[in-house]
């Protein structure tokens, strides 16, 4: 199969790969560029599990061809924060339990740090709504909305 | 035994990592994409597994050509039934300890009669994912297809279809007597009677089924996969013919179970594949593979009749069950006991008779799902509880503080509880926190509350004789490591470990290294199941750890020249309480215990009592080790025209005896009600004469953030659980009770009752057009 080179700024640092028409986003972050953080839930785009930020809009990489995001700016879980220096989202989902199985966490991090460049300080109703795209089986939701008010709070996103 | 408390030198009052509400260790880890899922492992030349699967839910397969797929570059294996060495693997329930009438058929591939759509009948491994794929359409089977049966009171007659090759298609039957029911219900003033249903519910775990399998240098098949149960291994090498210790299982950091990675999924694939490619293999199941091929919670016909005198006071129930087991029996005859014993709920009833009947169709198979049988009839007794209430005038927080069991007082099946029971509080803690009634803001908006509660054992039945294991050791810097075969299901299951081995040996959790789920390296702590981790595997790591700390005491004393209780081990030091100038560090105690040679690791075993089976006849006899009990209150906004339901306050309140730690309690809490809430208002598995209709998560619709309102998490902590420091379960009682009390608040704000979960708009307008 034909195989067409493309260029992706992940999480700022320029990476060359060969992709196929078919690929998509999430096969290629998982498959050639070791990006594992990113989860594969049900590759048709109904629970968020895969969701990057692509030119700073949220997307499902499962729907995003890898074509698409040639020339791009993609950041995952790990662009935006990591043990050094982490994103005051990841130190709010950790001090607030928002964390059980952690499969979904990528994405909902992903999620909530598209919501907070857009609007930095939502309301409830407004986290809900931005991560109603992202499924979580384990925690009820409450702690992870409470996580991102309180990493808003902080005002440092 | 309970009341005597042992002696310690650490009291309650004086814990500092037990009860506090401490990020879990694991969390870090996760939030910076650290942690490795099954299907984050890759193994240098690894070949990609593929499952052919049924296409008929019922049908013989005549025969299997698998020369096209065999002959398609890149393919290095195909299997069928026939080259498994053990296809089929019949086991006599209980792990470790054989009990029961019941034999369990687990077959790997199907190659008689395929028993259910979706069912494997031959694997593939392949260089690419996508010559997996191509090879696996490559495959012809000739089926010759059945009309099958779907309905399990159907496949109870006579004369229905059968969905096995020579069993019958009722897996088993059981009975509880007590009392005499007839004598019951003619003093009764008031009977209730009505039948509930409810569906197939699919776990839908955010990550589907995955591994990786490879063989090693000294040729033992392992496998890293994500499991709720790494001790398949003996199984798994059952069907390969291989002695069990050439068999290790590794389990992964689980991305959600909730009993559906309880059962083996792709394992024995996964090993067989390895072993006849000599080649690593991974294989992750798409998410409709997912929900076509795993287990799914019982669907239930419950037959229910409840009596009572004028002023409340339950005096007869009788209750008919009917589950659907689906094509195979896995853990079908012990859900359905689960359902048979819980089938009187937390109430003192004088006359009791159930009757219940597990029965194989040619559905999706059913099997262990967080609350294994029990949230099906608490949905029917807590309905029946508010139908009886309702005709007595009577609130339903009223009739049930007529009725609540209570300490000393026997379940229908004679055992007599003997702990504390959380009655009528949880249930008034909960009611209470619903606040002031929400007021209507259109014509057509009704607001109702409901409440229920629910009893749930914590730890397997007593006749499995089960244990745990739990290793313990101080290095010589004074750090802690733990080794513990615990599988991680998220719940927190190895982060409560790090907790009691922190707190027993006065160390921060920072210090604590804790390895799980390696059937070769980590003793054997059974499975990650029955809300039993934090019980047995919790209480052995006690119990390993106060063994060491006892040596360290003893050890200190010498060398602060004091006596062990006068000590105090805390912040990697030991100190002379009335004398905090005479202190020594942790390290060094632990460097003159080397030198002396006392050894500072201990391996404990707890075990679970020990009982015998029960009396199948009548039902008597003891079941579990002991209960969580709680309440749910919820506040529903309904729709008169449309049918919909908003869910305006949910409160979950439960005696978890001690939490080890409240923010993962208040988690179970929060996420099993929410899970209980999908299965009440839109969670189900639609099935068309076998063929699944719902195989998607948008099809299939589990809450998101925009369907659930804050849940608000009551913890009562009465201390008397049998689980270290006094603690309980809680992951599967979290999610019993919230189905009723919605459908209850349903009930309350429309006054017309719906009597099959899940509550959808057309089920609530139609009972509103019958009304």
């Amino acid at each position: 199969m034909k195989t067409y080179l493309i260029e992706i700024t992940l999480n700022g640092e320029k990476r060359k790969v060969e992709v196929t028409t078919r690929e998509t986003l999430l096969d290629v972050l998982r498959n050639k560029l070791d990006a594992t953080e990113v989860k594969n839930g049900c590759g048709k785009g109904d629970c968020g599990s895969c969701a990057v930020i692509l030119d700073g809009k949220a997307v499902n990489s499962c729907l995003t061809l890898a074509l698409q995001a040639n020339g791009k700016e993609v950041v995952t879980l790990k662009g935006i924060g990591n043990e050094e220096k982490p994103h005051p989202l990841q130190k709010s989902f950790v001090e607030h339990g928002a964390i059980q199985c952690g499969f979904c966490t990528a994405g909902m991090v992903v999620s909530a740090k598209a919501l907070l460049d857009q609007n930095p300080r939502p309301s409830r109703d407004e986290i809900r709504e931005a991560i109603s795209g992202n499924l979580c089986r384990c925690t009820g939701y409450k702690k992870i909305v409470d996580a991102i008010q309180d990493a808003a709070l902080e005002g440092k996103s | 035994m309970p009341g005597k408390p042992k002696k310690e030198t650490f009291s309650k009052s004086n814990y500092r990592i037990i009860g506090k509400p401490m990020p879990r260790h694991d969390a870090r880890d996760k939030v910076f994409g650290k942690t490795k899922y099954a299907e984050d492992h890759a193994i240098p030349g690894m070949l990609y597994g593929k499952v052919l699967r049924s296409k008929y839910p019922a049908a013989n397969i005549l025969s299997i050509d698998t020369s096209n797929a065999e002959r398609l570059p890149g393919v290095q294996a195909v299997i069928t039934a026939k080259d498994i060495p053990n296809n089929e693997n019949v086991t006599r329930f209980g792990q470790t300890h054989s009990v029961g009438g019941f034999e369990g058929l687990y077959r790997v591939l199907a190659d008689k009669k395929v028993r259910f759509m979706g069912e494997a009948i031959a694997l593939v491994a392949a260089e690419t994912q996508d010559i997996a794929e191509k090879a696996i359409k490559l495959i012809l089977v000739d089926y010759e297809a059945f009309s099958g049966v779907f309905d399990p009171a159907e496949a109870m007659k006579p004369g229905a279809y059968q969905v096995g090759e020579s069993e019958s298609n009722v897996i088993c039957s059981y009975k509880v007597r007590k009392g005499d029911v007839g004598k019951g219900f003619s003093r009764s003033d008031v009977i209730v009677e009505n039948t509930y249903r409810v569906p197939f519910q699919d776990h839908a775990y955010l990550e589907p089924e995955s591994g990786v399998a490879w063989i090693d240098d000294d040729g033992v098949i392992t496998l890293q996969v994500s499991t709720q149960v790494i001790e398949h291994f003996r199984e798994i090498a059952e069907v390969l013919g291989l002695p069990h210790n050439k068999v290790r299982v590794i389990g992964t950091m689980i991305g959600g179970g909730f009993g559906g990675k309880e059962d083996i999924t792709v394992e024995t694939y996964l090993a067989l594949l390895t072993w006849k490619t000599n080649r690593p293999v991974k294989l992750t199941y798409t998410r409709e593979e997912s929900i076509l091929s795993h287990s799914k919670r019982h669907p239930y016909i419950m037959k229910y009749r409840t009596g009572a005198t004028k002023d409340g006071k339950l005096i007869a129930l009788e209750a008919e069950l009917i589950s659907d087991a689906g094509g195979y029996i896995y853990l079908s005859p012990w859900v359905l006991l689960y359902s048979t014993v819980g089938a009187t709920g937390p109430y003192d009833i004088p006359h009791v008779k159930v009757d219940s009947h597990t029965v194989l169709t040619n559905n999706t198979f059913s099997s262990a799902y967080r609350g294994f049988g029990v949230p099906q009839v608490c949905f029917a007794y807590e309905s029946q509880m508010d139908e009886l209430a309702s005709q007595l005038n009577l609130s339903p927080l009223e009739i049930r503080k007529k009725n609540y069991l209570q300490k000393g007082r026997a379940l229908a099946t004679g055992r007599v509880l003997d702990h504390y029971v959380a009655f009528p509080e949880t249930a008034e803690s909960a009611l209470a926190a619903l606040g002031e009634q929400s007021r209507s803001k259109s014509s057509a908006e009704r607001i109702g509350r409901g409440i229920a509660s629910s009893m749930t054992s914590y730890g397997r039945m007593v006749f499995l004789h089960d244990t745990s294991r739990s290793y313990v050791s101080i290095e010589m810097d004074g750090s802690v490591t733990v080794r513990c075969g615990v599988q991680d299901l998220g719940g927190g299951q190895a982060s409560s470990l790090v907790q009691i081995a922190a707190e027993v040996l006065g160390v921060p959790m920072e210090d604590v290294r804790v390895y799980i789920a390696d059937t070769a390296l980590t003793p054997l702590a059974g499975t990650t199941t029955a809300t039993r981790q934090l019980y047995m595997s919790g209480n052995a790591t006690l119990k390993a750890a106060r063994e060491v700390r006892k040596r360290i005491l003893r050890k200190s004393a010498e060398m602060l020249e004091a006596r062990p209780e006068d000590l105090e081990l805390w912040d990697r030091k030991v100190v002379v309480k009335e004398a905090p100038d005479r202190i020594i560090s942790l390290a060094s105690v632990v460097k003159a215990c080397a030198s002396d040679g006392t050894q500072l690791y201990n391996v404990a075993q707890f075990n679970a009592p020990f009982r015998e089976l029960i009396d199948f006849k009548t039902g008597q006899g003891q079941v579990f080790p002991d209960f969580t009990f709680g309440s749910h209150a919820a506040e529903v906004s309904v729709d008169i025209e449309t049918g919909k339901i908003k869910i305006l306050k949910l409160v979950a309140c439960y005696d978890v005896g001690q939490a080890i730690n409240p923010l993962s309690v208040e988690g179970q809490l929060e996420g099993g009600t929410v899970q209980g809430l999908g299965y009440a208002l839109t969670e189900e598995i639609i099935l068309d004469k076998g063929v699944t209709l719902t195989p998607s998560l948008s099809e299939y619709l589990v809450p998101t953030s925009l369907d659930v309102p804050d849940v608000q998490a009551i913890v009562l902590g009465s201390g008397d659980g049998v689980g270290p420091f006094g603690a309980k379960g809680i992951g599967e009682p979290s999610m019993v009770s919230i189905a009723p009390a919605l459908a209850n608040a349903v009930c309350d704000a429309l006054g017309v009752r719906v009597f099959d979960l899940p509550l959808t708009p057309v089920k609530i307008v139609n009972a509103l057009k019958k009304s």
